[in-house]
């Protein structure tokens, strides 16, 4: 990677055009929506709610499905920097399945969606188990021979025990965090917005909850950590490193700061890091610890 | 950011087949080419060009889904969830401007003739499928004083297409700009002849939308947001995108062929 952030999953990593377009714009890393085997329309809108410190989504996990997605990775293929091919699935052979034909299209790593909080039997549902987890994550590294990562939600109390799981599974990297839980009423309508109801909250407003899981899961593994959530400058790039993060995701901060947003973070850093007397990320990953 | 606001219908406008004008207060600022997400709550959350942007606001609504017949048959007093404006408008430069709208899209120009102001500047092509459908005439004739009408079967005005009674009229008299905004095929039509004629065109895209903010990629053509990017494209952009008239996405992001 030319630089430490990367494209978060859900945003704009559909379509070929999409990921060519990311990775122009700076992004050291692209991941892909998740994609499932099937092709899934996702939830009727509204989908999504703006909030002054972030964005409540339910999507619905909408995808082409993986037979019409290999097609756009392939056209992604004059992409630089890597390309990380998120997947959710039901169950460990789903996932084995789907992880092989990732890196059969071309994706340099994959991401396990484990973490998606508003889809029914995805995402979250398979996320909250250790057992299962560990399960997940040994079968994806079996079908694949690119590095695994985990995408974890923060909506359990037993995280540090599923990031003990990715790592005993064999997983290369957790991912950390996934949209937290949340809803939003209208008052005068009497009903909450999102069609489904409740979706996850993602944005400034989930960074201290990033940073905080970010920081314990440093701090009980060994793996590499990628921190997510609320990340747009590079102060809160800065803070996620010195949480435990060798790397950060950017989602959100597209829709709020545009496309510049990652040459604005490495530009941030690199004066932060000078100024600071770090000589590299590495050198500042977990800088927050004792 | 765009918080979402709860407006209630003021009055309602039946502007010809099965096209309704819904106007309520909005407190945002919108230029012309912008749209809001619309919300019907218990129905969907749909994009909608703003048809007028000054004083009342108002969304032009032609009659062809769930959502749009739900907005249809809203009344006075009735109340919808608004969010925005988005997206990137028309550049509107100085000199004289061609709008060339097919069917609702005229939704999307009319705006732009009340932002330029004066009638000598702006000509107007309305066209639609048959007189019925025609939607804004009154209207842009008093923006305008060079307001033409094509149907396709002839019932009023010329007998073909927009582009054809485009065409005749760019042989022979020259625009600063084209503005359209339409049917695809439409606009495909309109950026050949704009290329022929070497006049520089904006066009207003359509494509299924999710957030409406630029995050999803739910809307993407060749790698440009429609809903943040666009909907409004210059000529000279969409001359090198490979999708343009060609491809569009379903909600799950499967390329469909138009």
């Amino acid at each position: 990677m030319p630089n430490p952030t990367m494209l978060a999953s859900g945003m704009m990593g559909e379509t070929a055009g999409s990921l060519v377009r990311v990775a122009e714009a700076g992004a050291g890393a692209v991941v892909t929506k998740s994609i499932g085997l099937e092709p899934r329309k996702g939830y009727p809108n509204p989908t999504l709610v703006e909030l002054e410190d972030g964005y409540i989504n339910a999507m619905g996990l909408p995808g082409p499905g993986m037979d019409d997605f290999s097609e756009e990775l392939k056209a992604a293929s004059i992409i630089k920097v890597p390309i990380i091919g998120s997947i959710f699935a039901g169950t460990a052979e789903e996932f084995a399945s789907l992880a092989g034909r990732m890196q059969d299209a071309g994706a340099n790593a994959v991401e396990l969606n484990l973490s998606c909080p508003h889809a029914k039997g995805y995402g979250m549902e398979v996320g909250v188990d250790p057992e299962a987890v560990r399960k997940i994550v040994s079968a994806a590294k079996d079908a694949c021979s690119v590095p695994v990562f985990a995408k974890l939600t923060p909506n359990t109390h037993r995280l540090l025990e599923v990031g003990r799981a990715v790592q005993e599974g064999g997983g290369d990297a957790v991912v950390a965090i996934n949209t937290v839980k949340a809803m939003c009423i209208s008052v005068e309508m009497r009903r909450p917005v999102l069609s489904n109801r409740s979706g996850g909250l993602s944005g400034p407003a989930v960074r201290a909850v990033g940073v905080r899981c970010v920081y314990d899961l440093h701090s009980v593994l060994s793996i590499p950590i990628i921190g997510v959530g609320g990340v747009e400058d590079w102060r809160s790039a800065a803070e996620y490193i010195m949480a435990g993060a060798s790397a950060v995701q950017v989602g959100s901060g597209i829709g709020r700061r545009g496309l510049g947003v990652f040459h604005e973070i490495c530009a941030g850093l690199e004066s932060f890091m000078s100024e600071q007397g770090f000589a590299t990320v590495k050198r500042m990953v977990g800088a927050a610890h004792e | 950011m765009s918080e979402q606001h709860i407006v209630a219908i003021e009055h309602v406008v039946r502007e010809g087949a099965g096209v309704t004008t819904l106007f309520f207060h909005y407190g945002q600022d919108v230029s012309p080419g912008q749209f809001l997400m619309v919300w019907i709550p218990g129905v969907d959350e749909v994009p909608m060009s703003v048809s007028h942007i000054y004083g009342t606001k108002g969304i032009s609504v032609k009659d062809v889904g769930e959502a749009t017949k739900a907005l249809s048959a809203l009344r006075p007093g009735d109340k919808l969830g608004v969010r925005g404006p988005y997206g990137r408008g028309y550049e509107i430069p100085p000199g004289r401007v061609l709008l060339v709208g097919g069917g609702t899209g005229m939704a999307s120009l009319m705006p732009v003739a009340d932002f330029i102001g004066d009638r000598k500047k702006v000509s107007i092509m309305i066209g639609a499928r048959s007189s019925a459908e025609l939607i804004f005439i009154d209207r842009a004739e008093k923006v305008s004083e060079d307001v033409k009408l094509s149907t396709d079967d002839g019932t009023k005005g010329f007998k073909g297409t927009v582009v054809q009674m485009a065409r005749q009229r760019m042989e022979s008299d020259r625009f600063d700009v084209v503005l359209g905004c339409g049917p695809e095929r439409m606009l495909t039509g309109l950026l050949a002849l704009c290329q022929e004629v070497e006049v520089p065109c904006q066009l207003s895209l359509e494509r299924y939308m999710k957030c409406g903010a630029g995050l999803c990629g739910s809307c993407a053509i060749d790698g440009i947001r429609v809903c943040a990017d666009g909907p409004v494209l210059s000529g000279e952009r969409l001359a090198g995108m490979p999708e343009f008239g060609r491809s569009k996405r379903d909600e799950s992001g499967r390329k469909i062929r138009l």
